[in-house]
């Protein structure tokens, strides 16, 4: 199922076992006992913050964190999360791989990658991936606030999409979050985004980004 | 000193089973009716010998009791697989039997025509939205009411000239609504009457209402039902589909022409007996079960009430007397599941995280809440076991869990919005 040697796949646990044995034990210890949500906003100076949602479920989920302006690590983070139990233990893991060992610098940080998420958690179901990217997506927002409060604007990354149906202006990124929640084939993608019947031109490059990312986030068929 | 906290943390565990809509224990009884078609009495109804034989009385004798309970003739019993496999024989096998009758009325371009309900199971959503995708039909779909009821009148305004078939469901499977199917009916057959038409048909799933309703077909006026096993404390796998007779309707499965070569297959036998010892028991108490059941269900609704930002979805008199749906604002239901799992309470919820597609519950959408409301929303389905004990076990354990979540939440959402 999953290729232990060669680059790094997602452990992806089986999805329809459901019950108890649906999330592994990382995953579980996690959602019942979050580490670093935030109890008291008010009360805490936050030098970045950021906020993302999937349109996919609805899920929403916030990032503080606290930065040491001289060796630009960060030294807190915090978060808040609307989601699932996989959101939630996928959050509360990311704040830890963040702040352990005298936390992460901001590149560091930037560079975290969902799968990296995941792999500590020990695997999440097929269809809870797209869980575990709100969170890295949250503290790369947070990161660029961060910059932004700095006055390093250079710094900032903007994540834009590439244009893939000019019509209906539907991005790479939006075909992305369709494969994430789940669609398979084409006609899931536009049940999801539409994508292609403004513009049918761009259909087969369409087929073949969904491809590219169900190999990516679920490994081969 | 939060007094509340330390309260819930003392309650002793207890194993709660709240999702009788999704499926139910077998009861003891309706295994045994089960077993000697196993082993003892294991024959294929189709063979002529004796062993053939005596499963083929077996099934007779099912399908006579079944008949007997919806008020229906012994020849107008299919025993398939399941409710989701009657109710696509019900859709599928109609309305491609139409197209013939329709082009010959209306030309070559005539489609059918389809009126069902917004709050419909997905085993008669799917294929009618996958007809409707490929351009074999035109499909209506009745918004309910606000409280999860779809009025009569608008489902009859919705037929047109090319309608053959309405499909509306007896009893809601999330938020437990009752439809006013014998309403509908009636207006239908004055419908065919005055146009002289046999179209539409009408079909109701009634798996959901099968252990509390009436399930008379003259008086429903149906001319399809669906049920299943499964849910009234059968087993699983066996379904039916009452198909009235002279109603035009052609096979999905094909092979050696069971079940009056509607559905080929050699027939479950097992399952067929259970289903019917099944309905026979169900049938037979429904009345007493429902008045203790609805009892306990409001209690439960009451006590879950009381949590801040929370709300009923559904009518609150006119739905299953076995059905508590509520929506608890600024949490996630998966994750309130889970929570509750881990305190020895199963029950299931309307998110769209705990959803294969991703899509938050199209009923409580349907009833034009917000997503977040389908996201908190919690279906807890009681059942014969359920006791007092157990409705005060979860109504105590719920405002800990619902803080819990809520602490972690960054949303934070107006009532109003609710
Ligand atoms: S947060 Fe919605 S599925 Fe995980």
């Amino acid at each position: 199922m999953n290729n232990k040697k060669g680059q790094k796949k997602i452990d992806i646990a089986p999805a329809k076992n459901g019950g108890s044995g649906f999330y592994s034990d990382v995953v579980k210890e996690h959602f019942f006992k979050p580490k670093n949500f935030m109890e008291d906003e008010s009360g805490y100076k936050a030098d970045g913050q950021g906020m993302v949602g999937s349109p996919a479920c609805g899920d929403v989920m916030r990032v503080w964190i606290q930065v040491d302006d001289k060796s630009r690590r960060i030294k807190d983070l915090k978060w808040k999360t609307f989601g699932c139990a996989s959101a939630i233990a996928a959050t509360s893991m990311m704040s830890e791989m963040v702040t352990e060992k005298g936390g992460m610098t901001l590149e560091e940080a930037r560079a975290l990658r969902p799968q990296d998420i995941t792999e500590r958690l020990h695997g999440l179901p097929v269809r809870k991936i797209h869980c575990s990217v709100l969170g890295d997506k949250a503290l790369r927002a947070a990161i660029n606030d961060y910059y932004r409060k700095q006055g390093e604007t250079d710094k900032v990354e903007v994540e834009a999409g590439r244009v893939i149906d000019k019509v209906l202006k539907i991005t790479d990124q939006d075909i992305e979050e369709a494969v994430l929640d789940g669609a398979v084939t084409l006609e899931d993608v536009q049940r999801k985004t539409k994508v292609g019947t403004g513009d049918p031109s761009c259909i087969p490059e369409v087929e073949q980004l969904i491809r590219f990312y169900r190999e990516k986030y679920f490994g081969a068929e | 000193m939060k007094v509340t906290k330390r309260q819930t943390s003392n309650v002793k565990r207890q194993e709660v089973y709240l999702d009788h809509a999704a499926t139910t224990p077998v009861d003891g009884r309706v295994i045994k009716a089960m077993m000697p078609f196993f082993d003892t009495c294991y024959g294929n109804p189709s063979s002529l010998h004796a062993p053939g034989q005596k499963a083929h009385k077996a099934v007779t004798d099912a399908r006579n009791s079944i008949a007997g309970l919806l008020n229906a003739h012994v020849d107008e019993m299919v025993f398939c697989s399941g409710g989701t496999e009657s109710d696509n024989l019900a859709i599928l096998g109609t309305v491609n039997m139409s197209k013939a009758e329709l082009k010959r009325m209306y030309g070559k371009n005539a489609v059918p025509h389809v009126v069902t309900s917004a709050i419909e199971h997905p085993a008669v959503l799917e294929p009618l939205l996958k007809l409707e995708y490929r351009g074999e039909i035109e499909l209506t779909q009745i918004k309910p009411g606000a409280n999860g009821v779809v009025a009569a009148e608008d489902v009859f305004k919705a037929i047109k000239s090319n309608t053959v078939l309405v499909t509306i469901m007896l009893a809601n499977n999330e938020i437990g609504t009752i439809q006013p199917i014998a309403e509908i009916g009636k207006l239908i057959l004055k419908h065919r009457k005055v146009n002289g038409s046999i179209y539409p048909y009408f079909h109701t799933d009634a798996c959901q209402a099968a252990g509390y309703l009436d399930l008379n077909v003259e008086k429903l006026h149906v001319d399809l039902l669906t049920l299943n096993g499964g849910k009234i404390y059968g087993p699983k796998g066996v379904g039916l589909l009452f198909v009235r007779r002279k109603t035009r309707i052609e096979p999905q499965v094909y092979g050696g022409g069971q079940e009056r070569r509607l559905r080929s297959g050699t027939e479950n036998v097992p399952g067929i007996a259970g289903l019917a010892t099944a309905l026979d028991i169900a049938q037979a108490k429904r009345e007493k079960e429902s008045e203790r059941i609805a009892k306990l269900r409001d209690r439960l609704i009451k006590g879950l009430l009381k949590i801040e930002k929370s709300r009923l979805n559904g009518d609150a008199k006119n739905r299953l007397p076995n059905n508590v749906n509520v929506s608890f604002m600024d949490i996630e239901g998966e994750a309130a599941m889970l929570y509750l799992d881990a305190k020895g309470v199963y029950c299931s919820t309307g998110s769209a995280c705990a959803s294969t597609s991703l899509d938050p519950s199209h009923v409580i959408l349907a009833l034009g809440m917000s997503y977040e409301a389908a996201h908190g929303s919690m279906r807890l389905t009681l059942g014969k076991s359920t006791t007092k004990k157990d409705v005060d076990y979860v109504v105590t354990i719920m405002p800990g869990i619902v803080r819990r979540l809520r602490e972690i939440s960054p949303v934070s959402l107006d009532m109003k919005q609710f």
